[in-house]
This record gives structure tokens, C-alpha cells and sequence, in this order.
């Protein structure tokens, strides 16, 4: 392995952390336009919170999938064609999610608004779920030929541990959302998302648990990195931990809400470490997709390396300012105001 | 072989809905975040206040095409790998590098300005806030500028190496990848692409509502005044498409002939200097037998290929389709990969062809006549209602003719899917089912179907409520939960 191919394997481990982190809460703040909402006041709030950001956190997905293409083509082209029909659904909640948030703005009645916020949070819901699928079904040894393409069936891809995967991505997403909707947005709404989350963070925690014992039957992360993967377990578990403590104990919001984005972080880093040096894993160990074999060429990687460490700290100081603009919290409530 | 030939039917069915729904919302977007562009830019300018108001109503429309036009593109990046694996795995060292430069250096800033500029109005200055709608437009023209880098190396590979032990295409320059001569005939026509649609979509919905509109309104100023900014652009764009579509077509003679052959209805090689007057006659109407490929009709105009083709009343010649078929076979095989021949679908791309001619010219002469007729001076637009109709109707008219362009783009390099190196055959994947194929054919017709009537009966909404309409708070109805105890109420 070169240096570059090594660099690309953790710069998409980025970008894909970078979008779980973002888009994290933006499902999360979707699903609440039915879980966490009581009336207009507090949809037009939950909107409001992530509406100039949402389009742009999205953009870690597409510049994510972008980079697997320029930088592992037969990792792009064995994931993409391996899941076609669990990516198929993950577009069409994206789908529906991106054009839902904006023609909502535009019903005549409230009534017709109403009809898109539930687009809006059941593809919250859906998103999130297939995409925990996939990137525990990519680490669970999937049937695979030795030219990398996948033929894997319905049950190879629906197991419990994909399942598993799947809600804990969902329901960290959807913490990670309350904990931004405490951070953003003044009302009863924050109140409510403080109700949830003392329920949620148990459950959550028996979820991570659930998780780390699947993992064991399904990879063989335990067998081939024991100490990593123990690591990042812990790490995980402390982040829900401390962060269940910080919000319910000590009523804090800042920190819980790094801490359930971390969390996020964290399962991406989990996927990558036990990916290493592998991309994909087969059945057979043989066919599985290697760091060494899958990427493009040295003179590529190098143009994109360029490419990418001048534009990505731009990219990253504008986001910041346009996070930095949009500090001000949105009152739900229109009495307190 | 029969579900083979099925897989590769329904992805290319795939390709081609998704492409082309996704332009219609490209070129809208580019072109509409412009004309707003300028309308803010003369609000700064002149400080009268209907030029914000005209940038903030038409951005509705111009932000309701963006969401389409956002959540579109993501099949796009994502078909690639979903059902053209096989081409990915050959090509995506050369191929995925713009394509996540597009995201990277393009995207990125497109969709974070655009979230600033449409919920800043009231916290910047003018003279700052409109530099994020420029922003937005430049962003969204590079962003055409990287996909279009990928899409000219399809048409015409360059900065490229093949890699035998990998079994693979390989980048050797990224500098010829971006001076690709096909990039830089086919980026500025697209561009000029979105002025028009820009200009032409604000200009006919500004006509539909003026012909609602009592002659003393006060909402008539305002959309007298979207109507000129509009068509400036507009204009440019049609002006820009011409001079760019004429050099475009030109250096098709030698980059894709048989695209430039079937445009032009060419089957049999014409030799100007066999012919009498010394010119090439053009065909204005002409039908090819899809299976003989020769043209069983047609209706002539003296000189005019000489014109189009050799820039001058007489000389050069036009290689026909038979012939380059011919050397086609003899340079990459008579089957090649399965294939039978190497013509292209001739009819589509002559028409096709001709519906974006007859189109430019169309926009554009209802363009100067709109400016004329909207002059202070003697306010025809408000009396020649007639007119009003006809650029009302030109809001369809660059859907149809970008539409047309892209065909012609697209079809012309059949059946490779880069240009004499990989046949569309080849790229398909090999793993996905045509049940998959055919479900999410199925569901993304639907989508778009609906997506499309929403985009439309939003769009006539916006217009029908125009720049007064009152903040959605006021205008709405209250919470029909919470009105539930109040109604009940006041039923006792």
C-alpha cells in the first residue's frame, strides 16, 4: 500500500464521518416533524433550524461517494452495484427528503404543508436505516466473485446484524437530532426532546451493547484487531454514557450534542478500522476488495490529493462562517416572543 | 442473451429518463440563479425597491427548480457505479476525479451559499448579500464546467493511457482532460444553454401573468420590468448559443463525424467539387430508413452545408454515414463486442438537431419583438394580447430545446460509451437483475412524473399569488389542532 492509497482510505473515512455528523442531526430534526412537534410553531422551527445548512451537509454524501469513485473505482463499482436496491431506497428518501423541505414552503394550506413534513420525516427515518444497512452488510462478508462483483440475495444483506446496525444508526441519528434541537431551538419542544431523551439514552446503550455482541458473530473484527475494536467500543459506549449524563444530570447541551455526533463518528471509524486494509469483505477471503488493488492510479490519487487539500479547508472555513451566521437560536414558541 | 440484452435496455432506459429530468432542471436552475443575480445586482445598484422585491419572488421559482435539480443529480453520481460498474471499473480513474472535484470545489459552495442567501435578506447589506447569489451562479456554471469534463471525455478521450495488467483506462494529464477541445465547444454552448432557460422561463411566466393583469395594476410595472431583465439574458444566451453551436457543429466534421453525418442527413459522401454549383445543398427535411440507413426522402437547400459546414457559399465535403461506417468496421472490427454496425440514430438527431436550430431562432426573434413591444413608450405588450400568449408559450421552449441538445450529444456517440474505446454493451453491470432495473425504472418514472406536476402546479401557484402576496403566516389558516378547540367554540 502507498502512502496516497492509505491517505484516501482516511479521507473518505472523513467524509463519511463528516456526513454522519451533519446529516446526522438533520435526519434526526426530520423525523421530529412527527415524533417531537405539536404544531405549526414548532415545524416551522424545526425547519428553520437546519434550513440554510441541510443542502450542504448533504454534500458530504455526494462529494463522499464522488471520492470512492476517483479515488477506489472497483470499491464504487462493487458497493454501488453490490446494494443496488438498498441505495435505490436510500435515494428515494433523499429524494423525496430534498424537494419536501422546499415544496412545503410553498402549499397554499397548512393541511398541504402537513402532506410533505411526513416526507420529510419518514425518509428521515428510512436514510439513515438503509445506510446503517449497507455499511454493516459491507463488513459482514458478502458473497462476492473475484472480479469484486457482489450477488448478494435479500438474506445476505437482511440479517440481524444489519438490522441491528440499521437502528443504531437510525436512533443515534435521531438523538443526535433531539440533542440539536435542545442546542438550537427555545420552546416546549425543547422540553419535550428532553423527555425523549431520557428515554432514549437506555435504550440506545442497549442497542450499542446488542450491536457489539453481533459484531462478534457476524466480522471478524474481534478475531483479526481485538484491541482496536475494543477500543472503539468502549469509546462508543462512554460517549452515550457521558453523554446521557451531561443532558439529564447536569442539563447540559453543547457537550451532548458533540458527544452524540461523536458517537456517529465513532461507528464510521469502527467500519474503517475493521475495513483495513480490506474495502470490501467477501465470503471467500480471497475475493475480498483490498486498499492495495481497488484504487486508482498513483498519478490520480496525486491530482486528487492536490484537488483536495487546497478546496477542503476552503470548503470547511465557509461552512464554519455559515454555521458561525446561523448561531442564533429560533423561538418555537411564539408567546415568548 | 435475452435478459442480457433486457439488463442493458432497461439501464440505458434508465440513463436516459434520469439524464433528461435531471436537465430540465439544470440548465433552469443556472439560468434563473442569473437573471435573479442581476435582478438584486440592479437592486443595488438603482436602490428602487421592485428589484428586490423581483429578486426574492423569483427565487421561489429558482429555488423550487435547485431542490429538484439537487436530489435529480444524486442518481446521476450514484447510476454510475449502480448500473454502469463494468464502466466504472474501466474508466473511473479518469472519470470519478471530476466528478468529485464537481462535489468538492463546486458543489460545496453552491448549496452553502445559497442556504445563506435565502435566509439572510434582512441581516447583510445589499452590497453583500448579493455577492452570495453571485456565488451561487458561478459555483453552479463550474460545477457544468467539471460534469461536462467527464461527459466531453465520453465524447472525445484525451489524457488517457490503457493499463493492460489492470485491464483499465488510466489518467495521464488532468491538464489535457480539462483543455479537451470537445469541453470547451460544449461547455459554453450549454451554458449560453442556461441563459436561455433562464430568461425565457421568467419571461413567459411574467407574459401568462400580464395577460391576468388589469392594464392599471400595479404589479404591471413589475412584471414589465422582470420581462426586460429576463430577455437580456435570455438574449445573450441565444446569441451565445448560435455563435457556440455553429463552431460546435463545425468541429464535429472531424471529432465525430457520424454524429455530424446523421445531423445533417448524410448517408452518401458529398463531394462538393463533383457537383455542379460547386456548393453542398442542406437538407431541411429528410427521412432515413432505420434499417437500411440510407434516406428514402428529403427536401434540399442549395449551398447552405457549404455554409454551415465549410463557413463559405461553396467547397468542402461531408463524409456520409455509409462510408464511415465503413471505416469504423475496418478500424475496430465488423462485430465489435456484439455490435452490428456503427450508425447512430439517424431520424432523432436530424430532427433533433433541427428542433434546437428552428428553436434558437424562434427565442430569439420573439425575444426582440418582446423588447420592442415592451418599450414605456408605447406599452404594445399590454395591447397585443396575442403576443403575450407567444412568450407566455416560450416558458416550455428551452426544456424542449435543451432536451434536443442533450439527445443529440448523447445518441451521436452510440454505441460507444467512450468514443472508440468502450461500447455501451460493455459498461453495463454485470451482478444487477433486471427485476432491480425494472422496479426502480418503474419508481423513478413515477417520482419524476409527480415531481414534476408538484414543480408546475407550485410554480403556477407562486405566480397566481405574485410579489404581494402576503407572509405565509398571515395568509395561512391557523393550526388545525389548535383550532379544533377554537371552532368548537365557536360552534356553541
Amino acid at each position: 500500500m502507498s502512502f496516497l492509497q492509505i491517505l484516501w482510505f482516511v479521507l473518505i473515512a472523513i467524509l463519511w464521518s463528516g456526513f454522519f455528523f451533519l446529516e446526522g442531526y438533520d435526519f434526526g430534526i426530520g423525523m421530529q416533524f412527527i415524533f417531537n412537534s405539536r404544531n405549526q410553531d414548532d415545524r416551522e422551527a424545526l425547519y428553520e433550524s437546519i434550513g440554510p445548512h441541510w443542502d450542504a451537509n448533504e454534500v458530504w454524501l455526494i462529494t463522499a461517494g464522488g471520492a470512492m469513485f476517483a479515488a477506489f473505482p472497483y470499491w464504487y463499482a462493487s458497493l454501488f452495484s453490490g446494494f443496488y436496491l438498498l441505495l435505490f431506497i436510500v435515494l428515494m428518501a433523499l429524494i423525496y427528503r430534498g424537494v419536501s423541505f422546499e415544496f412545503r414552503e410553498h402549499m397554499p394550506t397548512i393541511q398541504g404543508s402537513q402532506l410533505w413534513e411526513r416526507f420529510i420525516a419518514i425518509s428521515s427515518f428510512i436514510a439513515p436505516f438503509f445506510l446503517g444497512m449497507i455499511f454493516t452488510a459491507m463488513v459482514s462478508g458478502m458473497p462476492m466473485d473475484a472480479k469484486g462483483n457482489l450477488s448478494a440475495g435479500f438474506f445476505d444483506y437482511v440479517t440481524p446484524f444489519t438490522l441491528v446496525g440499521g437502528i443504531a444508526v437510525t436512533l443515534m441519528s435521531y438523538v443526535h437530532g433531539l440533542n440539536y434541537t435542545r442546542l438550537r431551538i427555545i420552546g416546549d419542544i425543547r422540553t419535550r426532546a428532553m423527555a425523549q431523551l431520557k428515554v432514549l439514552y437506555p435504550i440506545l446503550l442497549a442497542g450499542e451493547a446488542l450491536f457489539a455482541i453481533l459484531l462478534f458473530f457476524y466480522t471478524d473484527f474481534f478475531q483479526t484487531k481485538l484491541l482496536w475494536t475494543l477500543i472503539i467500543l468502549v469509546a462508543i459506549v462512554l460517549s452515550t454514557v457521558i453523554g446521557w449524563y451531561l443532558t439529564v444530570n447536569k442539563k447540559k447541551e453543547v457537550f451532548p450534542f458533540i458527544l452524540s455526533g461523536l458517537t456517529l463518528v465513532e461507528v464510521v471509524i469502527l467500519i474503517f478500522v475493521g475495513l483495513f486494509p480490506r474495502l470490501m469483505v467477501a465470503n471467500n477471503p480471497l475475493h475480498s476488495l483490498k486498499i492495495i488493488n481497488a484504487s486508482s492510479s498513483p498519478y490520480t490519487l496525486k491530482v486528487m490529493s492536490f484537488v483536495v487539500l487546497t478546496a477542503l479547508p476552503l470548503t470547511l472555513g465557509y461552512q464554519i462562517w455559515s454555521f458561525w451566521v446561523f448561531r442564533k437560536r429560533i423561538v418555537a414558541d411564539k408567546v415568548v416572543e | 442473451m435475452v435478459t442480457l440484452v433486457g439488463i442493458l435496455d432497461l439501464a440505458r432506459f434508465q440513463f436516459a429518463m434520469t439524464t433528461i429530468f435531471h436537465f430540465f432542471f439544470v440548465p433552469m436552475s443556472i439560468g434563473l440563479a442569473v437573471v435573479v443575480a442581476s435582478m438584486e445586482t440592479m437592486y443595488v445598484i438603482k436602490k428602487e425597491e421592485v428589484y428586490k422585491k423581483m429578486a426574492q419572488f423569483w427565487s421561489k421559482i429558482f429555488l423550487l427548480s435547485f431542490a429538484v435539480g439537487v436530489v435529480t443529480g444524486i442518481i446521476q453520481e450514484f447510476q454510475f457505479g449502480m448500473n454502469w460498474s463494468a464502466y466504472s471499473r474501466y474508466v473511473g480513474d479518469i472519470f470519478g476525479a471530476p466528478l468529485a472535484i464537481e462535489a468538492l470545489v463546486a458543489f460545496f459552495a453552491e448549496s452553502t451559499f445559497i442556504g445563506l442567501w435565502s435566509f439572510t435578506w434582512d441581516r447583510f447589506k445589499p452590497a453583500i448579500h448579493v455577492i452570495f447569489i453571485w456565488i451561487v451562479a458561478i459555483a453552479s456554471s463550474l460545477s457544468a464546467l467539471w460534469i461536462l469534463a467527464a461527459n466531453s471525455f465520453m465524447q472525445n478521450p484525451v489524457g488517457y493511457a490503457i493499463d493492460n495488467n489492470m485491464g483499465r483506462a488510466e489518467l495521464t494529464s488532468i491538464f489535457a482532460l480539462m483543455t479537451n477541445q470537445q469541453l470547451w465547444i460544449e461547455f459554453p454552448h450549454v451554458l449560453m444553454g442556461t441563459f436561455v432557460a433562464g430568461g425565457f422561463i421568467i419571461a413567459g411566466m411574467s407574459a401568462f401573468k400580464l395577460l391576468k393583469l388589469k392594464k392599471d395594476d400595479v404589479q404591471v410595472d413589475f412584471f414589465r420590468k422582470s420581462i426586460n431583465i429576463a430577455l437580456a439574458v435570455g438574449l445573450i444566451g441565444v446569441g451565445g448559443t448560435v455563435i457556440t453551436g455553429d463552431r460546435h457543429a463545425f468541429e464535429l466534421q472531424s471529432m465525430q463525424p457520424m454524429k455530424y453525418a446523421a445531423m445533417e442527413g448524410v448517408d452518401e459522401t458529398m463531394d462538393s467539387s463533383k457537383r455542379a454549383d460547386k456548393a453542398q445543398p442542406w437538407s431541411l427535411l429528410s427521412v432515413t430508413n432505420p434499417k437500411t440507413h440510407k434516406v428514402i426522402a428529403r427536401i434540399e437547400v442549395p449551398y447552405v452545408l457549404s455554409i454551415l459546414g465549410n463557413h463559405s457559399l461553396t467547397g468542402g465535403t461531408t463524409v456520409g454515414t455509409t462510408e464511415l461506417n465503413k471505416q469504423f468496421e475496418k478500424k475496430y472490427g465488423k462485430t465489435h463486442d456484439g455490435i452490428k454496425d456503427y450508425y447512430v440514430p439517424e431520424n432523432t438527431l436530424f430532427y433533433a438537431f433541427r428542433v434546437m436550430a428552428v428553436g434558437a431562432g424562434l427565442l430569439g426573434m420573439v425575444a426582440l419583438v418582446a423588447l420592442w413591444f415592451n418599450r414605456r413608450k408605447t406599452n404594445l405588450i399590454l395591447t397585443q394580447r396575442w403576443f403575450l400568449w407567444i412568450l407566455g408559450i416560450m416558458t416550455f421552449f428551452p426544456f424542449v430545446v435543451n432536451t434536443a441538445g442533450w439527445l443529440v450529444t448523447e445518441l451521436g456517440r452510440y454505441p460507444w460509451v467512450v468514443y472508440g474505446l468502450m461500447t455501451i454493451a460493455d459498461a453495463v453491470s454485470p451482478n444487477v437483475s433486471a427485476a432491480s432495473l425494472l422496479i426502480s425504472n418503474i419508481v423513478y418514472f413515477l417520482t419524476f412524473a409527480s415531481l414534476g406536476g408538484v414543480m408546475i402546479w407550485l410554480s403556477r401557484r407562486v405566480l397566481h399569488d405574485g410579489p404581494d402576496a402576503e407572509k405565509e403566516e398571515e395568509l395561512s389558516p391557523r393550526d388545525p389542532y389548535e383550532d379544533l378547540a377554537g371552532s368548537e367554540e365557536a360552534a356553541r
